[in-house]
């Protein structure tokens, strides 16, 4: 009979990492390291329904990922609420890091570097979704955790990487709403001016408390209307 | 309603000279080829008409846009003259060279049914929103659920402010008004006029636009 009802698994700096998570768990992820960047995508249960970030942002009239807001499908579904944040902002605009953001750190191979051999998010993402039978047209908008851009309200909109922003120890929990899966790369943000660092990331996973499912008092319904019309329609497609 | 095309005269050339002349009515779109520097010119006849569009490599529709690939290579969430679309594979698509507007979003998505209920309650799931018409359109390409990504709104304003806050404004465009891309390779151009009633990015009254190409 199994009785551990949760994990932790460390993904090191510059790799990726996914999981299916059934409905109704925490995820928990933990930056180990200062200006961590977790590029993270998100299946639902059907894996062909997936993360909209620009639906996610519009109903919650946001441009940056918190608690307690609700992470929206494409079909209008909750795939997942941030139901704990030690930050106020997680970047959800500026997408997913490729190999020639890497080219200014000069070569890198695996015959060469072996396991710290430099590796983009792209690759990392493109390569868990393979093997769970999808592929590159799964790609979508990504929440960045850790990182944050800096708007200046000009006239263009332009923004920066905020250094600093995330330090090790800053967590984001994510509940479950519906089965997913968490497709994650632990990489340095390609605007990201440092030095090659990748911080490392833990995920904890654990069953969500019943008193953590999302009933009419839960700070996610509560949000905003939108938030609260999300999370009853996966009720509805899940009944 | 029989709607009858708009002239339109430009530094750039008269309608006269354009290949390719089309009006998109309210709620309808349109699966187009532009040839590599082919201009695209797309026409808010009416004013405040969002037009919500993806490209596509012709010879690989694997190779599409990407709203946030485009906005982190330019370091700037609005687009306009200048701004190049890029894939998602970090290719240049096409440049925005023209723009009379000044400003159109890419991270405002396309309306759904199902993001309508989101938005604005049970009772908007069976108006028409932009989601069908990229899959009715873009189905004779091979472009189904999987290969929609994040599209452009032009002529939408979606002002994002230092705090953080996003919303959907009153468009900044009017009567006449155009922006025109040029195609860096061959591309499949999908077009939404979006039929959108519940907020301000139609001015509450989705209306027709028009499409004029030279190549």
């Amino acid at each position: 009979m199994r009785t551990e009802t949760s994990y932790r698994h460390e993904i090191p700096g510059g790799a990726a990492w996914s999981s299916p998570v059934r409905a109704g768990r925490l995820v928990t992820f933990t930056a180990q390291g200062p200006d961590a960047n977790l590029t993270t995508l998100l299946l639902g249960a059907d894996r062909l329904d997936r993360l909209n970030v620009p639906d996610t942002l519009k109903a919650q009239m946001s441009a940056r990922i918190t608690a307690p807001m609700v992470l929206m499908s494409d079909r209008g579904l909750a795939l997942a609420s941030v139901t704990a944040s030690s930050l106020d902002w997680h970047d959800a605009l500026t997408g997913i890091g490729h190999e020639q953001h890497l080219t200014r750190f000069g070569p890198s191979s695996y015959g060469v570097d072996r396991n710290d051999w430099r590796r983009s998010a792209r690759t990392g993402l493109v390569s868990e979704l393979n093997k769970h039978g999808l592929g590159e047209a799964d790609l979508h908008g990504p929440v960045n955790f850790f990182t944050k851009v800096g708007i200046t309200e000009d006239a263009k909109c332009s923004f920066g990487f905020v250094t600093g922003h995330s330090g090790a120890g800053d967590s984001v929990t994510l509940r479950t709403e519906q089965d997913v899966l968490v497709v994650c790369a632990a990489t340095q943000h390609p605007l990201n001016p440092g030095p090659y660092a990748p911080a490392a990331v833990l995920v904890e996973v654990s069953l969500a408390p019943p008193t953590e499912l999302a009933g009419p008092d839960d700070p996610s319904v509560q949000f905003r209307p939108e938030s609260a019309r999300a999370l009853e329609q996966t009720r509805k497609a899940f009944l | 309603m029989t709607l009858t095309p708009t002239t339109v005269t430009t530094p750039t050339g008269p309608p006269a000279a354009a290949v390719f002349d089309r009006v998109v009515e309210a709620g309808d779109g349109i699966l187009l080829t532009v040839p590599s520097g082919g201009r695209l010119r797309i026409v808010d006849l009416h004013g405040n008409q969002a037009v919500d569009t993806l490209f596509y490599d012709a010879a690989d529709i694997g190779h599409r846009y990407s709203a946030f690939d485009t906005i982190r290579e330019q370091g700037a969430v609005y687009l306009t003259t200048g701004s190049r679309l890029i894939s998602n594979r970090l290719a240049e698509l096409a440049v925005i060279t023209e723009d009379t507007c000044g400003r159109h979003d890419t991270i405002g998505g396309a309306c759904a049914q199902e993001s309508n209920v989101i938005r604005y309650g049970e009772h908007t799931r069976h108006l028409h929103a932009c989601r069908q018409t990229f899959l009715a359109y873009g189905a004779a390409a091979g472009i189904g659920q999987r290969e929609l990504g994040h599209n452009i709104n032009f002529f939408m304003n979606v002002p994002v402010t230092a705090a953080g806050d996003l919303k959907f404004d009153d468009g900044l465009s009017a009567p006449g008004k155009y922006v025109e891309v040029t195609a860096s390779r061959d591309l499949l151009v999908l077009i939404s006029n979006c039929p959108q009633l519940n907020n301000p990015c139609n001015g509450w009254n989705p209306t027709a636009v028009q499409l004029l190409g030279w190549w």
